[in-house]
Formats: structure tokens, C-alpha cells, sequence
């Protein structure tokens, strides 16, 4: 009884948590520069490198730029390039993996044959790949995270519709005289959808986390823009005089994933009770 | 058995053609001639050309491809614009210092994980369960270039215990080595853990419930026996693979840890020549860690049915 409150208890948590952090992200990327009033590519060569003050609330990076207004627009970078990209692999994958999954046959076998290759590139190799071609960008992130985390979703769909298309209820809208695309649009899609609200919630996580290593590794969003994982990568020099250069780029992410993650268990709980 | 053996091998040929068709084409799309490239600025357009006609660009696109992966397959990746190396060496010099640390990372996160889940869903929502949720959880949600930034703040250069950067072959010697890998590896360990934790333990609640779980306790059997002898085959599988899944990628290299540390592992290797523009070197890495992870994938589904017998069936 204890245990089962327990258990409980602990997907309530999940809920409200991931759902605070989450609002929370998404209030500061809108409003976020409204709310700091601080240019976060102003510099200000005297306070290089100092710690917090109240001239600079979190202290200034090694430009004297204002670190708390960084973060902030930080929190705008990622939530936009998640934003973006989640789209974009949901799109693509949503009617690439219908079209596997309800035409089947040859356009099935030719999508997935190219689908796999895709999803034989280990993590962010494809991603790398795709930015050494198009060069580092803000636009191409998105291009590059949205096309690597296609195949997945494509993967998620086919085997949605697949399972689908054999119920009861889309053979009788066949025998109804319904056409392939109505049978699809209004049958089979809705009821594809609690999978991927779970992988989407998923996914939005995995993007940031991308977004920021790409972004660390100096093939993300490029110099003087603000995303936290540049942040570490610039501030990574200054470690021992500046910490909480360091520090605090690393404690927004990890809180955020955090975020993300519960929300994700949240709604797999609530829409796949199974677990 | 043989037979499931042979058709996993042969569908991982097609895919490895395609990835190969794949890593081409896609430095195929890459704006400027590779020729031009290849010389630098200050080339003369009647040696641009001598080099296109020397690197086989003059060809068409497809024998472009089966000179290249004719090539590969004799183990000529090309040669380093930027250094003039040979490509293979090159890599397979990171790869075994990317490999010394993803092995024993993962085996140790694995050594730990898999007890902890298993025992969490033994004793599903209990305050040990929870605990071993929550710090999972937490672990899952921190990136490991930050964790390893955090350790090295701490351990290296406020404390001063380790050294901060570098690395050191374990051919030079145990000690020194063991030194230098022990932040990367733990990093590795502490990322590592909190999903095969969480996999480990969702897969073995999922056998628990069971009916053979259930006779098995029936028959009088003590919960050690039923978790060990019983449910754990079982439970495992799905982690081998998430194991599996995680070494595969892991092996072709750690870029992100790789950088903090400042080690020289393949992931290093592939960012410095994208960073380079050094097209052989990043067409050859790529093409290298994604028949990595092939391989050990197909090496993983083929431990699976001596886990799970009724995969081969």
C-alpha cells in the first residue's frame, strides 16, 4: 500500500516537475529578453571574466558580456532549434512512414531499405556529416538534427500504421466505400497519435541535449549568438579563473533535460499506462 | 539457428553498400571542387585540373564510387589533405585510444546498472526503486561534456588528484595510463549508467509479470532463485541490446569527451577534419564509425537468441 503511494506519488512528481521546467523554458525563450533588458553581445571589457555583481547579476564571460542575459537567450536558441527540428522530423516522418506503412509493397521496401541506411549512422554522425556540408548555422542545425532524427520517427509511424490498418474499424470504413486517402486521413492518422506525442516529448529532449554538444563542439550555432553549449566551449579556457562560466551554461541544460525527461515519463504514463 | 545466423550476416551487407553510398554522396554535395581544395588557394588552374584528373574526378559520379570503395575495401582510405598521413593509420590510432575508454566504460556502467535496475523493479516502487529512478533519471538528464567540465573542476584542478588533459598509451607503461583515463571513464560511466539502469529495470518488470515467473514462486522457490535463475536470461536481453546499441555508437568515438579531455579518439579525429575541411579524413572516419556500429549491432543480435531462445525460432 505504502509502495503503490509511493509509485504514485513519484508520477505526480514527474508531471508537475516536467511540466513546471518545461512552461518555464518556454516563458523565458519568449519573453526572456524582455524580461533581462540587457544586450547579451554588449561588451563590457572591465568586468571580463569577474563573478556575480550587481552590475552583472551571474557575473560576465571573458568579453565582459552579461552572463544571466546569455543564458537567457540561450534558453530562446535551444527552444527554437528544438522547436524547429521537432517539427520538421515529425513532418517528414509522419508522411514518410504512412506512406511505408499504408501503400506497402515496393515504395515500403525502397523507403525503409533507405530509412535503415540512415539509422546505421551511429548518434550525431549523421548530424556531423550534415554540417560539414552545409557549415555551421543556426538553420542548419535544424536541417541537419531534423534529417537525423527522421528515420526514427518514419520507424515509429510505419509500425503505428501497420498495426492500425488491420483493425476492425478500417476495414469497415473500406467497406463503407470510403476511398484510401479518407480511410488514412481519418482513421488510421488519429489513432497514430499517442506515439508520437510520446516520441515528440522525447525527442525535444534529445535535440536540446544535440544541439548544445554540436554546439560545444564548435559546429552548432555559431559565434557571438548565445546557446549554452558555446557558452561552455568559449568559457572552457577560463575554467579555473571563471567557473561559473562553466558552472552555470551546464546547470541550464541539466535542469532542462531534467525537465524534459519527466515530462516524457509523465506522458508515456498517461497515454501508455502499460508501464 | 544457422539459418537465422546467416540471413542476420547477409542484411547487414546492403546496409553497410548503402551507408557506403550514403558517406559519397553526401561529401558529394559539399559546395567547391575537392581538386581546388585539395591544392589550397594558391593552385594554378592547369594543376586543379592534373588534379582532377588524378583523384578520378573527371569520371563519372558512379565509377567515382567503385574506384573509392574499391579502394576502402583494400584498406586505402586516401591520404590526409591537411598532414599527407594515410588515412587508416590515422584512424586506427584513435580508435584505440576512443575504444580503451567506451570498453571499460561501459563495462563498468553496465556492472553497475544492470544489479541496480534489476533489483529496483524486484522491488517495484519501494523507497530503494525510487532511488535508483530518481538518480538515473538525474544522471540521464546531465550531458557528459558537462559532468566530465564538472569532474575535471573538480578532481583536476581543485583538488589537483588527476592530471587535467591528455593521455597516455597503455603501451607506456600501466600506471601513467590508468591515470589519464580515469576522468574520461568515469564521466562515461556516470552518462552511461542512468539509461541502462532504466532499461534494465522496465524490461524486468515486464518479465516479472510473467506466468512462468509466477509458477516459479508457486513451486516454493526463494526470490533469489526466481530473480537469478528465472527472470534474469529474460530481463537481460533487451539491456544487451541497449548495451549494445550504446557501445556501437560509443566506439566511433566520444567527440564530446574526447574534447574535453583534449584525448586524440576518433571523435576528435572526424570534428578536426571537418573543422579542416579535410574531406578524405571526415569521408573516411564517417564511413569507419558507421560500419562500427553496424558491426556490433549485428554482433549483438546474434548473442540474443542464446539470451532469448525464442528470437530464432
Amino acid at each position: 500500500m505504502i509502495a503503490l503511494a509511493l509509485g504514485q506519488s513519484r508520477l505526480k512528481f514527474n508531471a508537475v516537475f516536467g511540466i513546471t521546467v518545461t512552461t518555464l523554458l518556454l516563458v523565458t525563450a519568449i519573453a526572456g529578453p524582455w524580461l533581462v533588458g540587457y544586450d547579451p553581445l554588449k561588451l563590457d571589457l572591465p568586468s571580463r571574466l569577474t563573478g556575480p555583481s550587481a552590475r552583472h547579476l551571474l557575473g560576465a564571460d571573458e568579453f565582459g558580456r552579461d552572463v544571466l542575459s546569455r543564458l537567457v537567450n540561450g534558453a530562446r536558441t535551444s527552444a527554437w532549434i528544438a522547436f524547429a527540428t521537432v517539427l520538421f522530423a515529425l513532418v517528414t516522418g509522419t508522411v514518410l512512414g504512412v506512406a511505408a506503412g499504408f501503400l506497402r509493397g515496393w515504395t515500403d521496401r525502397i523507403l525503409m531499405m533507405i530509412n535503415d541506411a540512415f539509422l546505421a549512422f551511429p548518434g550525431l554522425l549523421l548530424a556531423l556529416g550534415i554540417m560539414a556540408v552545409i557549415g555551421a548555422s543556426r538553420d542548419g542545425i535544424v536541417l541537419a538534427l531534423g534529417l537525423a532524427y527522421m528515420p526514427i520517427v518514419v520507424r515509429v509511424v510505419r509500425s503505428a500504421v501497420l498495426s492500425i490498418r488491420e483493425r476492425e474499424y478500417v476495414e469497415a470504413s473500406r467497406v463503407m466505400g470510403n476511398s484510401e486517402f479518407i480511410t488514412m486521413a481519418r482513421h488510421v492518422l488519429p489513432n497514430c497519435v499517442a506515439p508520437i506525442i510520446v516520441l515528440a516529448t522525447t525527442m525535444f529532449g534529445w535535440v536540446i541535449l544535440s544541439e548544445s554538444a554540436l554546439s560545444f563542439l564548435g559546429l552548432g550555432v555559431p559565434p557571438p549568438a548565445a546557446s549554452w553549449g558555446s557558452m561552455l566551449s568559449t568559457a572552457r579556457p577560463y575554467i579555473s579563473q571563471a567557473p561559473h562560466l562553466i558552472v552555470l551554461p551546464g546547470l541550464c541544460i541539466s535542469i532542462t533535460l531534467l525537465g524534459i525527461n519527466m515530462l516524457g515519463d509523465a506522458v508515456r504514463d498517461w497515454l501508455d499506462p502499460k508501464l | 539457428m544457422t539459418r537465422f545466423i546467416l540471413t542476420r550476416i547477409a542484411s547487414a551487407i546492403p546496409t553497410l553498400i548503402l551507408v557506403s553510398i550514403a558517406v559519397f554522396g553526401l561529401l558529394r554535395f559539399i559546395p567547391g571542387d575537392p581538386a581546388a581544395l585539395m591544392l589550397g588557394d594558391l593552385a594554378k588552374p592547369g594543376q586543379v585540373e592534373a588534379m582532377r584528373v588524378q583523384m578520378g574526378l573527371d569520371k563519372p559520379v558512379v565509377a567515382q564510387y567503385l574506384i573509392w570503395i574499391g579502394n576502402v575495401l583494400t584498406g586505402d582510405f586516401g591520404t590526409s589533405i591537411s598532414t599527407g598521413q594515410d588515412v587508416l593509420p590515422l584512424m586506427l590510432n584513435a580508435f584505440s585510444v576512443s575504444a580503451t575508454i567506451v570498453l571499460v566504460g561501459v563495462f563498468i556502467a553496465a556492472l553497475i546498472a544492470v544489479p541496480a535496475g534489476m533489483l529496483a523493479a524486484w522491488r517495484q516502487n519501494s523507497l530503494g526503486d525510487v532511488g535508483v529512478i530518481a538518480v538515473s533519471t538525474i544522471l540521464l538528464s546531465i550531458p557528459s561534456f558537462w559532468l566530465g567540465l564538472m569532474l575535471l573542476l573538480a578532481f583536476g584542478l581543485h583538488l589537483g588528484w588527476l592530471p587535467v588533459i591528455g593521455y597516455v598509451p597503455f603501451s607506456q607503461g600501466f600506471w601513467p595510463a590508468l591515470v589519464y583515463i580515469v576522468l574520461p571513464v568515469t564521466t562515461l560511466v556516470l552518462s552511461e549508467a542512468g539509461p541502462i539502469a532504466r532499461m534494465a529495470r522496465a524490461s524486468t518488470i515486464e518479465v516479472a509479470r510473467l506466468e512462468y515467473i509466477t509458477h516459479a514462486r508457486a513451486k516454493g522457490l526463494s526470490e533469489a532463485a526466481v530473480m537469478w535463475r528465472h527472470a534474469f536470461k529474460n530481463a537481460f536481453a533487451p539491456t544487451l541490446t541497449l548495451i549494445g546499441f550504446v557501445l556501437g555508437s560509443l566506439l566511433g568515438g566520444i567527440a564530446v569527451i574526447e574534447t574535453v579531455f583534449t584525448l586524440p579518439g576518433l571523435g576528435r579525429l572526424l570534428v578536426d577534419a571537418i573543422y579542416a575541411r579535410d574531406y578524405p579524413v571526415v569521408q573516411g572516419t564517417m564511413l569507419f564509425v558507421a560500419a562500427i556500429y553496424v558491426v556490433v549491432n549485428l554482433v549483438v543480435d546474434l548473442l540474443y537468441p542464446f539470451l532469448d531462445p525464442r528470437v530464432a525460432a
